[in-house]
């Protein structure tokens, strides 16, 4: 057995195997995840210890936990909006029970989906993630930039607080004998509807290369921020820049579709892992440079006569 | 039924906002593939052509619908 004490996390066959503290694995174990494990690129940083060396690349690992992180923070603030808007009109326990029941079927989703990824050939599932990924990713990518400009309304999440929370009030009204079911409904479908997003952004940056832990941490790690400033707050996160949020997030996911569709099509690209910063920037440059001519566009036809 | 139907167009959504941007995204992945099938161009070549269409294509879009909006 291997004592292992770790200063940082650790990739061994692209699975997540320690976050601080000390644990055991067996020798055999961690030379056959070695054997198989990442690939040697120039990016990744290879750590010796007690024998066994552990291969972290930072150029996978940080893009990925980065943008689950901020794709999962948009949408948990804009589920957490409304289970509070049902929590305000009928009350905590509904709310939460219509929260707890989404979540549910989020676990079931990722528990049916989750072994299926394990069966589809590599180069498939890169051709699929990356093809989703750039569909998604430029979508938001489109409405940052639209946004941005100003040619479309930000997303105000006292707004859609103070809206949620009118409809809520209606149905309560007119179905008083079942208002705290609708309550729930509510928070419900907010959950599974938000949080389908989220495990797909989980799923679609993690899984082509073995990234689904940490994709699920930068995920969590929002889920509980989320929670902690809303519990401090009392109230929507409305404050949260949520389309520079989008915009960032846009541009990531689209790097990275942009990388692993051509990897799946079996282009070798230059640089390898590295070059997709040089697509994250290519994709900044293009929304920056967008959003500052249309602006200028948008008031000029507002001051042309 | 209803709320299974609201999930499937949620679902469709999450890929679709502009129908002729996903549409654009897929040919043009659909040419990169092409080419590089009948060794029309190189893997490097068929690679920096699908990235700078890609580019192009949300340039594009976004152009022709702030204009649409304006």
């Amino acid at each position: 057995m291997l004592n292992l004490f770790f200063i940082s996390y650790f990739i061994v066959d692209g699975a997540l195997v320690g976050l601080g503290g000390e644990f055991e694995m067996p020798r055999d174990f961690a030379a056959r995840q070695l054997h198989f494990g990442c690939r040697p690129l120039e990016t990744t940083r290879a750590f010796n210890i007690d024998g066994v060396v552990f291969m972290i690349n930072w150029a996978e690992i940080v893009p990925a936990i980065s943008a689950a992180f901020l794709g999962s923070f948009v949408e948990v603030v804009e589920a957490f909006t409304i289970v509070l808007a049902a929590a305000s009109v009928r009350g905590w326990r509904p709310a939460l029970l219509g929260t707890g029941a989404g979540f549910a079927v989020l676990v079931l989703l990722v528990l049916v989906l989750g072994p299926l990824f394990t069966s589809i050939p590599v180069h498939v599932l890169q051709i699929v993630t990356g093809i989703l990924l750039l569909l998604f990713g430029m979508r938001w990518l489109r409405k940052a930039i639209l946004r941005g400009a100003g040619f479309i309304a930000l997303h105000d999440e006292d707004k859609a607080f103070s809206k949620e929370s009118d409809v809520l009030r209606a149905e309560a009204k007119a179905h008083a004998r079942s208002a705290d079911f609708i309550a729930g409904l509510a928070a419900f479908k907010g959950v599974v509807l938000e949080g389908v997003e989220v495990v797909f952004i989980v799923i679609a940056v993690g899984s082509s290369h073995n990234m689904l832990v940490p994709a699920s941490l930068g995920a969590l790690a929002a889920f509980m921020l989320v929670l902690a400033i809303g519990f401090i707050v009392h109230k929507p996160l409305s404050t949260v820049p949520e389309n520079t949020l989008k915009l960032a997030v846009g541009i990531m996911l689209s790097a990275f579709g942009t990388f692993w569709t051509g990897e799946g099509l079996g282009i070798d690209w230059p640089g390898a892992d590295l070059i997709i910063l040089g697509f994250a920037g290519g994709f900044l440059m293009l929304a920056l440079g967008s959003i500052s001519l249309l602006r200028t566009q948008r008031l000029s036809l507002k001051v042309a006569p | 039924m209803t709320f299974i139907s609201i999930v499937l167009k949620e679902l469709l959504g999450l890929f679709v906002d502009d129908g002729s941007l996903a549409l654009a995204i897929l040919a043009s992945i659909g040419v990169a593939a092409a080419l590089l099938h009948f060794g029309m161009a190189s893997p490097v070549l068929a690679g920096a052509g699908l990235f700078i269409a890609l580019l192009g294509l949300l340039a594009e879009n976004v152009w022709r619908a702030a204009n649409s909006k304006a």
